[in-house]
């Protein structure tokens, strides 16, 4: 049996040097999840269970939503086409262990950027494709016109594991209206729930109500108040750790809202090869290394654009042609009035 | 010692030491990658998030250890009710199988069959969502005795308000304590003199006269306090005042109950099946009256054979409170493993220690009823 213990240890401390020698190689040239995301051919996207105009399946299971729109602007970039993209719904309380735990590269999933998500259990945003605020839903037939209507014993539903109940909780505290929280794990049970008068109020992200409304028995009785009382830019996730694939999320958001800042659309992206315009010109790969930088090619904002459109176009197809949210509200561009505004693409 | 006993309880030590240390180095070093830090400093912090019912007292301003307290509590709540209608339902469902008459026997097989052939999340959603549809508005409820009120809010029901709690307590215990006593001395009369004492009545009047001699003499004094209807707005209502019992906790309590109930029939069924006919027989040719033939030889046999697969049904019940939070029930698995878990993201702590309060949980009702077993076990002499 000695015989051979020599010939195993040396052949076990041989694979041992292989093996780090070779990870320690690959991480410093490359992102891991890039090449893994390469290597698998498809984007592996954390989405929501359904909310309308930002990530929402259709009955053949093609999801569409601003969120969605993300994930399949980073599979243009990475992989060359906007459709691989593998998407995972998930519940408020599963995503942020599936992102940690590498069942998924990106988490679009209308997910607020806080101080203590960002830093606390390694995540990181990435950015922001949509600035939304906390509000309340009532019955028309109340009366209330205001959330300084609410009394004391108001029932509110929720969703469980959010931001949401938090601020719920500040706000009431606030008022000093004694409230009582209902939250469910899913977003169809709470409307479910509201929608049968188990709760007076129904509370969450404005653009999820206006999303949510439209699942009610009859969408007409009900309304969002007009206050908003939170801060809740929403924006999609990565894991902390692998700042190329980062940058990669980041700067295929950033293209999206360029994009439509300088002009171009899906429609006419070729055609800008020719602008005389330099930034267009570096946004559609006609000048400029920039893909390099990420350890792209240099057509991966063109694809993003020609493919999946520019933040406008996105926005127009899932929010405002469905009825969600007409009015852009903040997430105009800065030059028309809103406040998207990103770094410059150079 | 043989060695070849030792070699393979070694080898399996060390299978399970290694798997064990393989996971946690393996965590441990995902966990520093991602820049995450453990420890269980946070179960002091404050929990800032509210919790629709709790039998303590508890807001935000609370820690997340509390707040563990507050969803344990509710899951202890819900299984002790859950146990004790499904016992009672059980029971009588699975005596009713045993039954002669035939629209008995076959309405408790019917439902029996029914019950625990599907799945119990969808009874869960079933009977919460039933309710919702059926349970009026507050502002439409007829009220039951006057003072009962069922609505899709909740079931209020007065709450008594107490003078001096303590001292009725008391007149309770002692009133349980000289029971005690007088049944020792029944069993000692009985056993010396043959003569039995009616031990029953006399529980009954000592429970009814201390308590109300603490009224009399002791200070005792109790109301009541009846849920009066409250307007929130044009069209919302609610009640204020006495008890509120969510209707999360009405419909999982209710679904649960009528789920294990079944398999606690069936329980019950091959219990009272399992003891000879002969037995009965010679029960009754020494002259036992039939309800002492039940009392006396079929159950105390018939529980030996019910008692242990009861315990997992317990057990089973217990566990599965944890779907409440499918329905908003805040339990242990909603507070503290979904909402306290999001809020600071600490998952593999927070996993664990709820793992760890279950393990303890089932674990305490397996040590109750071994020892209640052991306690009807047949003594041999």
């Amino acid at each position: 049996m000695f015989k051979y213990l020599k010939q195993l240890t040396s052949l076990v401390a041989m694979v041992a040097v292989l093996f780090t020698f070779t990870t320690e190689t690959m991480a410093a040239k490359k992102s891991k999840t890039l090449k893994n995301t390469q290597k698998k051919g498809f984007v592996r996207c954390g989405v929501s269970q359904g909310l309308p105009g930002f990530s929402n399946a259709d009955a053949a299971g093609n999801w569409t939503g601003v969120d969605v729109d993300v994930c399949r602007a980073v599979a243009a970039a990475v992989l060359g086409d906007a459709n691989k993209v593998k998407f995972t719904p998930l519940s408020a309380k599963e995503r942020f262990t599936a992102l940690t735990s590498n069942e998924i590269d990106i988490l679009s999933r209308n997910t607020t950027w806080t101080l203590s998500r960002d830093a606390d259990i390694g995540l990181t945003f990435v950015g922001v494709n949509f600035y939304d605020g906390q509000g309340f839903m009532v019955r028309k037939n109340s009366g209330i016109s205001s959330v300084n209507d609410f009394k004391n014993g108001v029932s509110a539903c929720t969703n469980l594991g959010t931001t949401t109940e938090l601020n719920m909780r500040d706000f009431f505290n606030s008022k000093g209206i004694k409230y009582e929280p209902v939250t469910f794990e899913k977003a169809d049970e709470v409307v479910a729930a509201y929608d049968a008068g188990r709760c007076d109020t129904y509370t969450t992200d404005k653009s999820g109500l206006a999303a949510q409304r439209i699942k009610l028995s009859s969408p007409d009785d009900h309304m969002v108040l007009p206050e908003t009382i939170s801060k809740e830019p929403l924006g999609p996730v990565v894991r902390q750790g692998d700042s190329v694939w980062e940058d990669i999320v980041r700067w295929s958001l950033n293209t999206m809202i360029e994009a439509e800042e300088y002009g171009v659309t899906s429609a006419n992206a070729d055609s800008m090869k020719t602008s005389d315009n330099p930034a267009v010109k570096r946004l559609v790969g006609a000048e400029g290394e920039l893909g390099a930088a990420l350890g792209l090619d240099n057509d991966w904002s063109l694809r993003i654009i020609k493919q999946v459109g520019n933040y406008g176009e996105s926005y127009k197809r899932n929010i405002a042609d469905t009825g969600i949210l007409p009015d852009r509200g903040p997430n105009q561009l800065w030059t028309k009035g809103g406040i998207l505004y990103v770094p410059p693409a150079r | 010692m043989n060695i070849k006993k030792i070699l393979p309880q070694l080898l399996t030590l060390l299978a399970v030491i290694l798997i064990f240390g393989f996971f946690s180095y393996n965590a441990q070093v995902n966990m520093e990658n991602r820049g995450i830090t453990f420890g269980y400093g946070f179960l002091s912090q404050e929990s800032s998030f509210d919790v629709q019912f709790s039998l303590i007292e508890y807001d935000g301003s609370h820690s997340y250890f509390r707040a563990y307290l507050v969803g344990l509590l509710n899951t202890i709540l819900v299984s002790v009710i859950g146990i004790f209608f499904a016992t009672i339902i059980g029971v009588v469902v699975g005596i009713a199988r045993l039954s002669n008459n035939y629209l008995i026997n076959r309405t408790a097989a019917v439902y029996v069959e029914f019950f625990r052939n599907i799945p119990l999340l969808l009874q869960i959603f079933f009977w919460y969502f039933a309710a919702l549809r059926a349970l009026p508005l507050p502002q439409d409820t007829e009220p039951m005795f006057g003072v009962f009120f069922l609505t899709i809010k909740g079931f209020f029901v007065p709450a008594f308000v107490w003078n001096n709690l303590d001292i009725f307590i008391y007149s309770i215990i002692a009133a349980i304590i000289t029971i005690i006593f007088v049944r020792i001395y029944a069993r000692k009369k009985q056993e010396n003199e043959g003569i039995q004492t009616p031990v029953l009545s006399i529980s009954i009047g000592l429970l009814i006269i201390l308590p109300f001699l603490s009224f009399l003499f002791g200070g005792v004094d109790a109301s009541v306090e009846v849920p009066v209807i409250k307007q929130l707005s044009q069209s919302g209502f609610t009640y204020e005042g006495g008890i509120k019992l969510p209707p999360e906790l009405i419909s999982l309590a209710l679904a649960l109950s009528l789920y294990t109930a079944t398999f606690i029939a069936e329980c019950v069924r091959a219990g009272v099946q399992g003891v000879s006919k002969g037995q009965k027989e010679a029960a009754a040719s020494i002259g036992l009256t039939p309800n002492q033939v039940l009392k006396l030889v079929v159950m105390p046999q018939a529980l030996r054979i019910i008692i242990p697969p009861t315990t997992n049904q317990y057990l089973n019940l217990t566990k599965n409170s944890s779907l409440a939070a499918a329905i908003a029930y805040p339990d242990l698995v909603l507070v503290f493993a979904g909402t306290a878990l999001m809020q600071t993201g600490r998952a593999i702590e927070i996993v664990s220690i709820t793992m760890l309060t279950y393990l303890s949980l089932s674990i305490s009702i397996s040590i109750f009823m071994n020892w209640y077993n052991k306690k009807i076990a047949i003594k041999e002499k």
